[in-house]
């Protein structure tokens, strides 16, 4: 059974957004809401390297470690998920999130927060597959297509990577190998208590 | 209340996670992550992966249906897959197929769906009345603008309208506007390019043949040294960076940037260098300087192929590490190491954009570039070459197809040889063509460049050279803000009898104007975009590509042929513009248009891509390589993709196309080439012809001339035309048979006969180092018209004032002024302006997309953080940048990524001006969702003298605190 996971070869990244705007696209998501941003560290100076963020999906996810009702799950694919139908929007997920993937939209007259929404890795959620329901509460459900998640499938550079975690490695150790330099998965040790290792 | 729970495996989604295992072998998910050397996949199916039901679920029994377009930003040319129900367009999936794009997009690329669900979209025809925008129909506004434009051709001639067409146009369009302006009668169409790479094209066109790209972008991956100079593909041209980076990584190829910005490209690279802006040429000079000095030149490439190097030693010497770094900043180590790459390890590439270009210095810099090639022999061959990057989706074939003032399509000038071409392809009566225009003198004159268009306007009527000002303005995809010098383009706007935008969007046409004063006589046609319409268009690489129509078009939008058919029913000319082009309904057929650009672009080689071609390439891009373009299997086996121009000889000879230009290493057939004999056989007793030097299997081994008739009947070979072919010559050439040429026969016999010899048609030439002609034949280093070192004006000042374009260019006495006023005191820092990712071009169509706009909201100018320092000025601050002539709020990005000394802006805002909102002058709901100052409000006067190019690149600001 594969493991996904995400890697971005920040080697690789640009910061061209396509991973930002693809993701809106495919899953319809509102305007203030960013299941996936790209930071960019040393902007501007030597060294400036860019990263592809979204929910890592983490073996072990803290999000559903703080969730009071029990709204998580991971799938068989390693994929984390959650159900809205449960989701009281409280926020502990945000706080317990290394990687600040939790999104809640404005809701009601005082602007409150609503149920939380994060990347699916284009999973959809427990409602049935690419159902019209689901779409509307979680977006696509790719990998129930047979698709990947779309931010990584448009890459543009090629640099976000997803997909079984083994191969995901392999990719980039071949890589890393070829051009004799890689500065690291990033965010690897924190999701997955583990290293790439190339 | 920290509970972990075990029983989070336990919903229903086994059959989830076991439709995902099972659906994704592991040489599918290694091919979409472009893992490279895996070419051997290049041809695997993804078949049942490919279900067509992503994006939001389609209603209930519609059938889905995919289409295949282009992405309409960046001249990458990404494939677009566009999932279609119910003609409404649902989702987009990655195009794996595609050689070029492999799946992937920018940000833009991957949120063109939202393009046509138009919620900002211009929805029908509207005009202004006494300020106040009211709707119309498509049948009132041509009759109205129709009549006007009749009035004021009556009054003033046809000069008095300008038809400004777009890069956003398919080639069929660009090609269809151009024809109807010269049945207008006026020469008076431009576009895009002439403010992007109108420098590049008439730089290297006159260097060595065609104003073009050389290489592709895929054939990057080929090089061992990538030297990337005034251009920000990781802004510009993100998908380029999979080749640029993934060909670096593999072939551990040197990764140089010169700019005057630490910019998201640099810093990927391996060598960044940092120059002041609008000193390119002494730091081309100063590389090449160290190249003599080590004896790095390819001394066999230049005594065969190459013109004048002497001449351009002379000024090289000039150029020593001294006075490359007191000129520009840069330390001449750091050049001798980047010269050392460039010239030694090879195959180096030489990749520019609008850093380069966009100067009034902009053809001279143009010029330097391709010398540093030619010196080190880097052109002609696969990893090397001139990689120019346009810049819009159909920028190149806008070109080619003739949206320039300077000459019909493909490039064949204004004389009357190039005129009677055109009239016997479009088979109209020379003499009724001469009619239409003021004067057959003017018929054979450059129009005035859109750069100017307001000068035009404004100027005392004995300035413009011809009947009257300009009076219309019909523009096509083409945002104001794009221009120069925006103040003097308002009072332009504001003077204008007549202003008509066709576009998807009101654009800054619609605000400025209104700001500016004009409160009748402005009309909105809403042209849809090329997803709701068909046609071709020409990446950067020359590959033409064809876009299917993904769905009808929305609204009351039109496409661009209908809207050019409608206007010319009303003048009454539709018949000779359709003479040989059906026309279904109000809809002239593009493929038709297509055919007949292939019955008339003898000299650019677009004669073999027929859009069956065309299209059966767009439906086999899985058998295309990645890296040499070429198809390895299926029905186009041996084409390179979208057979890139020149693709000689009619379609059934089925050239491949050309992958890359002047590259002697293989057969004319098989895309080889030489460099083009365009500047005659030789000048001043020096020979002009290649020396020794011909494409393989060539039966002529040395350099000859473009082939005529004559050249035919002198080798012998005229015996080989057929009747057919021998007849149409003689029909051409009257009593001058022998003049008929390859690229006036329209038999096509004299380029068929040539190339069963293996001889390229243009002839095998020397390309000039010494370009005798040109303003300045060698480049030299000019100042910008407003430099922050008025001291170095003495030494290097621009060009002498002159008429160029039917217009005065007074940059000589502008900055002669500004020197004697001291304007760089009371004006310290530099401005200069370029790209962001996120928007595109003048940006109103991308800042009208919520999933691009949510992510750049603001306006703003990055500037130094000494700089900020000693103005008080803290990041995300608003400040006032002032210019000479005008101001600008914005927000501060204090950052490193620009020099102490140098503020620099994003060009692609509109709707604010002068500190002002002006959401209020567009028509309810048409409004970007993002608004901002634009930079050219601050940017001055500077053309370049051989192409009218404006000076976006270089003049002076001041910033302080708002």
């Amino acid at each position: 059974m594969a493991r996904m996971k995400f890697l971005c070869d920040a080697d690789r990244c640009i910061e061209c957004n396509a991973c930002v705007t693809a993701c809106k696209n495919e899953n319809e998501v509102p305007w203030g809401i960013n299941r996936r941003r790209v930071v960019t560290i040393n902007d501007g100076k030597p060294g400036e390297r860019s990263v592809s963020m979204a929910c890592m999906h983490c073996t072990d996810a803290p999000c559903a470690a703080v969730c009071p009702v029990n709204c998580f799950y991971t799938t068989d694919d390693g994929v984390v998920l959650h159900n809205k139908d449960l989701c009281i929007g409280c926020g502990y997920c945000f706080y317990a999130c290394p990687f600040g993937a939790p999104q809640y939209p404005r809701v009601g007259a005082f602007g409150s927060r609503g149920k939380m929404d994060k990347c699916t890795f284009c999973a959809g959620g427990p409602e049935p597959n690419n159902s019209e329901i689901e779409y509307e509460k979680y977006g696509a459900n790719r990998l129930a297509q047979g698709k990947l998640p779309m931010c990584a499938e448009v890459c543009s550079t090629k640099a976000l990577l997803a997909g079984d975690g083994d191969v995901v490695e392999d990719i980039y150790g071949t890589r890393v190998k070829a051009r004799g330099y890689g500065s690291g998965a990033w965010g690897w040790q924190t999701a997955y208590g583990e290293d790439v290792s190339t | 209340m920290l509970i972990k729970r075990d029983e989070r495996r336990s919903r229903k989604v086994a059959s989830i996670t076991q439709a995902a295992s099972a659906g994704l072998d592991r040489r599918t998910f290694l091919r979409r992550s472009g893992v490279g050397g895996l070419t051997t996949l290049g041809a695997l199916s993804l078949g049942a992966l490919r279900k067509a039901d992503a994006g939001p679920p389609p209603p209930a029994g519609a059938e889905v249906a995919i289409r295949k377009s282009i992405c309409t930003h960046c001249s990458v040319g990404c494939t677009v897959l566009a999932e279609v129900a119910n003609e409404v367009w649902i989702g987009q999936e990655p195009a794996w197929d595609s050689p070029i794009n492999r799946g992937s997009f920018c940000a833009k690329g991957a949120a063109v769906r939202e393009l046509v669900s138009g919620e900002r979209r211009l929805k029908y025809p509207m005009k202004i009345v006494d300020g106040q925008w009211m709707r119309i129909s498509w049948n009132q506004a041509i009759t109205e603008i129709g009549d006007k434009l009749l009035d004021i051709r009556q009054k003033s001639g046809p000069d008095a309208a300008y038809w400004l067409g777009s890069a956003k146009m398919t080639n069929e369009g660009a090609y269809l506007l151009r024809k109807f302006a010269a049945l207008w009668g006026s020469n008076n169409v431009d576009h895009q390019a002439r403010i992007c790479h109108s420098t590049t094209v008439t730089g290297v066109a006159n260097t060595w043949g065609y104003g073009a790209m050389t290489n592709s972008y895929n054939d990057i991956r080929n090089s061992k040294t990538i030297l990337i100079w005034g251009g920000n593909p990781a802004r510009a041209h993100p998908v380029s960076l999979q080749h640029i980076l993934e060909g670096a990584e593999l072939n551990r190829a040197n990764l140089i940037v010169v700019d005057p910005r630490l910019t998201r490209t640099a810093a990927h690279a391996s060598e960044y260098v940092r120059l002041r802006p609008g000193t390119d040429i002494p730091v081309f000079y100063g590389m090449m300087w160290h190249i003599l000095q080590n004896g790095w030149e390819d001394k066999e490439f230049i005594a065969q192929r190459v013109y004048g190097f002497d001449d351009v030693r002379r000024e090289i010497e000039k150029w020593a590490p001294q006075e490359v770094e007191r000129v520009s900043g840069v330390p001449g180590e750091q050049l001798k190491r980047v010269a050392q790459m460039f010239a030694t390890q090879k195959p180096a590439t030489l990749i520019w954009c609008m850093g380069v270009t966009q100067h009034s210095v902009g053809t001279a810099n143009v010029r330097a570039a391709a010398i540093a090639l030619l010196l080190t022999g880097n052109v002609g061959g696969t990893g090397m070459g001139a990689n120019i990057f346009r810049g819009h989706d159909n920028v190149q074939g806008a070109t080619d197809c003739g949206l320039d003032v300077t000459s019909l399509p493909f490039y064949y000038g204004l004389t009357e040889a190039a005129w009677r071409h055109w009239a016997r392809v479009w088979q109209v009566d020379y003499g009724w063509l001469q009619s239409r225009f003021d004067s057959k003198q003017n018929m054979e004159t450059p129009g005035l460049p859109i750069s100017r268009w307001f000068d035009a306007v404004l100027l005392p009527k004995a300035q413009v050279d011809q009947k009257d000002n300009v009076r219309a303005l019909w523009v096509t995809g083409f945002g104001s803000n794009a221009i120069g010098r925006i103040p003097e383009a308002m009072k332009g706007m504001a003077r204008l009898d007549l202003l008509v935008v066709v576009d998807p969007h009101p654009t800054t046409w619609a605000s400025l104007s209104v700001e500016a004063g004009r409160k009748n006589g402005t009309y909105l046609l809403p042209a849809c975009t090329q997803f709701e319409s068909s046609g071709s268009r020409v990446a950067s690489n020359r590959s033409i590509q064809w876009g299917e129509r993904i769905v009808p078009p929305l609204f009351e939008a039109k496409d661009d042929y209908q809207i050019i058919y409608l206007m010319a029913k009303k003048f009454g000319f539709a018949d000779v513009l359709f003479k040989n082009i059906p026309v279904e309904g109000d809809r002239p057929v593009p493929e038709d248009i297509l055919r007949e650009i292939n019955r008339g672009g003898w000299s650019t080689g677009y004669t073999g891509q027929s859009p069956e071609r065309i299209k059966l390439h767009m439906a086999n891009q899985k058998d295309f390589d990645l890296v040499t373009l070429r198809a390895t299997d299926g029905p186009c086996k041996g084409d390179y993709y979208g057979l890139p121009w020149p693709c000689w000889g009619k379609p059934a000879l089925k050239h491949p196309g050309s992958p890359n230009l002047y590259d002697t290493s293989r057969h004319v057939m098989d895309g080889g080439g030489t460099f083009r004999a365009r500047f005659g056989v030789q000048y001043g007793g020096v020979n002009l012809l290649a020396e020794g030097s011909y494409s393989r299997g060539s039966e002529i081994k040395d350099g000859y001339p473009e082939f005529t008739y004559a050249v035919l009947k002198k080798l012998g070979w005229d015996g080989e035309l057929t009747s057919e072919e021998l007849v149409t010559i003689q029909t051409i050439g009257g009593a001058n048979t022998d003049t008929v040429s390859w690229s006036t026969d329209l038999s096509g016999g004299i380029v068929r006969v040539a190339l069963r010899h293996g001889c390229v048609p243009y002839g095998n030439a020397k390309a000039r180092m010494n370009a005798f002609g040109l303003p300045d034949p060698i480049p030299v280093h000019r100042e910008p018209i407003n430099t922050p070192r008025p001291e170095l004006v003495s030494q290097y000042s621009t060009y002498p004032d002159a008429k160029q374009f039917r217009l005065p260019n007074i940059g000589f006495s502008l900055q002669k002024a500004a020197v004697d006023k001291g304007l760089s005191r009371a004006f310290p820092l530099v401005f200069t302006t370029g790209r962001i990712v996120e928007f595109e071009g003048s940006g109103e169509e991308t800042r009208s997309n919520k999933w691009l706009a949510e992510l750049q909201q603001e306006m703003f100018a990055e500037i130094n953080p000494a700089d900020a320092a000693a103005r008080g000025i803290e990041d995300g601050a608003w400040i006032w940048v002032s210019g000479p002539n005008a101001k600008a709020k914005v927000k501060a990005l204090v950052t490193g990524r620009v020099a102490k000394g140098v503020v620099w802006m994003p060009y692609h805002f509109g709707g604010w001006f002068d500190g002002k909102d002006l959401r209020a002058n567009y028509p309810a709901g048409t409004d970007p969702i993002v608004l901002g100052e634009s930079a050219n409000t601050l940017t001055t006067y500077g053309y370049d003298p051989a192409t009218g190019m404006q000076e976006p690149k270089t003049t002076l600001c001041q910033v302080s605190a708002a």
